[in-house]
């Protein structure tokens, strides 16, 4: 809390820094219709505009959005040996780190918190494109397995939030390796009977989508997304035809029986409340204490 | 030694070499006999100078040589009675993974492996080995096969990554992937995975995740392929031959990298040069891999999966640049 939060909206958004990476202006262009929105009035939507585009969120502003408002509470993730290949391209893979830790502030792609969803206790992944594409590497794989492990350690529901270009190239089959890693992870939590839902935004795509994104219990996609295994570039230069319009987005998904269901961002945690309330009925408060002074009486 | 139908570019001094013996030999004679075999001592001397310092794109191209054995050449020769079992019983019968029951050196065993085929007719059939979600859908249900029977999976991997296709897209490639990688990792018996020739992306994982991972030894495994790397990175698919240097896709730098248990050794110039001694090198190694997990519990197998695959990264690599914050969890009790 400094002197910058007190101030009026319209006045703390002329100074206030933005943190989702497209600059510090009052107002956003739809990308659907362009027309122009408030950022405060998107920031009450959960960034989605009115005329139903679903903008990328920071990790922070989708836990507030999960959670609610600062009903989280992250959950520390483990360091990795930082560019074990010593990659090149253009840039130093390490150069283009830095650059993305500087834009996000955070350290690599994946965010982990702790909180609750309709009464249930519950462990969040969230994967922030706007770090190097969200690309899978060490950071996140370890980022996943900590989730996992902390979700079966506190017998809470594991919920990741994808948005990924895929396995992250700089760290070739260290990146690959993530899949598997993942995988196994995963099965741990199926194995304690504890609910594993991937929240599928815009966009999953590559290793991402091969591995994590598509092996959960539920699998609940954002309106339009772009979700797939390859993109639709390679796959048109591969077979020399243009993709129909629509292809590899949620609904299209959904039709295709991928996912479960395309949920707009507002309804998602009641969403997720509902289905967390009938997998983990167990968890329910009332019900615990009872069963608890029952058995402490006896 | 058999003489390859193609030679590579950096093999020409050879190819030059083995022509000239040729030559020398249709034209007969005394004085010949000499000459041929200097010229053969010259010949060896050369190619074993050109394979000793392979660069990751030779690798590269010598793991895609056509001449190369591929999944029927190590199931002829290393398996009987091979049954072959087709389809997802889902969708229909994807070629370009085929696998069935064997007997592996008498052991009965399900063999699983991308097929990418030889001439232009079966390389078509096979799609050039690049499996569609139904192939990876039939290998689950032969490791599933296998799980329930108590036979080992031994997998054959050699494809450049799973078909880009629409259909493929449509019919959820990804998911079949997943469920691949799923099923490798959670499966009742021991599984061998042997990169033969490409290990390219997640279509080589989904077969790649077994209790031994090892690799041919001029075979590469990769995230993508260096040319798709190399579009992306520089937008010049040219520019492999940096991004094959680059993503460290040998088998001596993942061995390095303890991403893959043993390398195994291919005769002198290649796989393709003596097919029979490198496939029953790698029969030589399936066995004694199968050897050492014989006596596990299903849940010893898992968990040495587990032990394996979270140990990539954590161990043999030099320290973390931070201080170390690992999260009590990690920490074992």
């Amino acid at each position: 809390m400094n002197w910058l939060t007190n101030l009026p909206p319209g006045l703390k958004s002329i100074f206030a820094k933005s943190d989702d990476g497209d600059g510090d202006t009052l107002w956003v262009k739809c990308p659907k219709t362009g027309e122009l929105v408030y950022r405060d009035d998107l920031e009450a939507s959960m960034w989605v505009t009115p005329s139903g585009a679903h903008l990328r969120m920071t990790p922070t502003q989708r836990m507030d959005a999960l959670f609610g408002k600062g009903l989280w509470k992250e959950i520390p993730l483990p360091d990795v040996v930082q560019d074990p290949l010593k990659f090149k391209d253009d840039k130093k893979y390490v150069d283009r780190l830095k650059a993305s830790r500087a834009k996000t502030g955070r350290t690599d792609c994946m965010m982990a918190a702790q909180g609750e969803i309709g009464n249930r206790k519950v462990v969040a992944l969230v994967q922030d494109f706007a770090f190097m594409g969200g690309s899978l590497g060490m950071a996140a794989g370890e980022a996943f397995i900590t989730a996992a492990e902390t979700a079966v350690a506190r017998k809470a529901a594991l919920i990741c939030v994808t948005a990924s270009g895929g396995a992250r190239m700089q760290e070739s089959a260290f990146g690959l390796m993530q899949m598997p890693r993942s995988v196994i992870a995963i099965e741990d939590v199926k194995r304690a009977k504890l609910p594993y839902i991937v929240i599928l935004t815009d966009p999953t795509s590559g290793g991402v989508m091969a591995s994590y994104a598509m092996l959960g219990d539920v699998h609940i996609a954002e309106p339009d997304a772009m979700l797939a295994f390859t993109g639709a570039r390679v796959i048109e230069q591969t077979i020399r035809e243009k993709l129909p319009a629509g292809f590899q987005r949620s609904e299209f998904l959904h039709e295709r029986g991928q996912v479960d269901m395309v949920c707009h961002r507002r309804d998602i945690p009641e969403k997720l409340a509902s289905i967390l309330e009938m997998l983990m009925p167990e968890q329910q408060r009332p019900r615990r204490t009872s069963r608890a002074k029952a058995e402490a009486e006896r | 030694m058999a003489t390859p139908s193609t030679y590579l570019d950096f093999e020409r001094p050879v190819a030059d070499l083995e022509t000239k013996i040729a030559e020398l030999q249709e034209a007969g004679g005394s004085v010949v006999s000499e000459e041929v075999s200097k010229l053969r001592e010259k010949s060896a001397k050369q190619l074993k100078d050109i394979y000793s310092k392979l660069s990751p794109w030779q690798k590269t191209q010598v793991a895609r040589h056509p001449d190369r054995p591929h999944f029927a050449d190590y199931v002829e020769g290393l398996c009987d009675d091979f049954v072959q079992l087709d389809g997802d019983r889902k969708f229909m019968n994807d070629e370009a993974i085929i696998g069935g029951l064997a007997k592996f050196r008498g052991q009965p065993v399900v063999v699983i492996g991308h097929e990418k085929g030889r001439d232009t007719q079966t390389r078509i059939k096979h799609n050039f080995g690049m499996g569609r979600p139904e192939g990876y859908r039939k290998a689950v249900r032969l490791m599933e096969l296998a799980g329930r029977f108590g036979l080992p999976v031994i997998a054959l991997v050699d494809t450049s990554g799973a078909f880009p296709g629409k259909g493929g897209e449509e019919r959820g490639q990804a998911e079949a992937l997943a469920r691949s990688i799923e099923a490798c990792l959670m499966l009742d018996t021991p599984m061998i995975s042997v990169i033969v020739g490409e290990g390219g992306s997640g279509g080589a994982v989904a077969l790649a995740s077994g209790n031994r991972v090892m690799m041919m030894e001029h075979a590469i495994y990769s995230v993508i392929s260096p040319e798709g790397a190399a579009s992306i990175l520089f937008r010049d698919a040219k520019r492999a031959k940096d991004t094959a240097e680059a993503m460290k896709i040998t088998a001596q730098d993942l061995e390095k990298f303890r991403i893959i248990d043993a390398v195994i050794p291919e005769p002198m110039g290649g796989a393709h040069r003596d097919p029979k001694t490198a496939i029953s090198r790698v029969g030589d190694a399936i066995e004694k891999a199968l050897k050492s997990l014989k006596d596990m519990s299903p849940d010893e197998l898992r968990d040495q999966r587990k032990q394996r695959f979270y140990a990539i990264g954590r161990d043999g690599l030099p320290a973390a640049a931070s201080a170390a914050t690992r999260t009590p969890q990690r920490k074992k009790p």
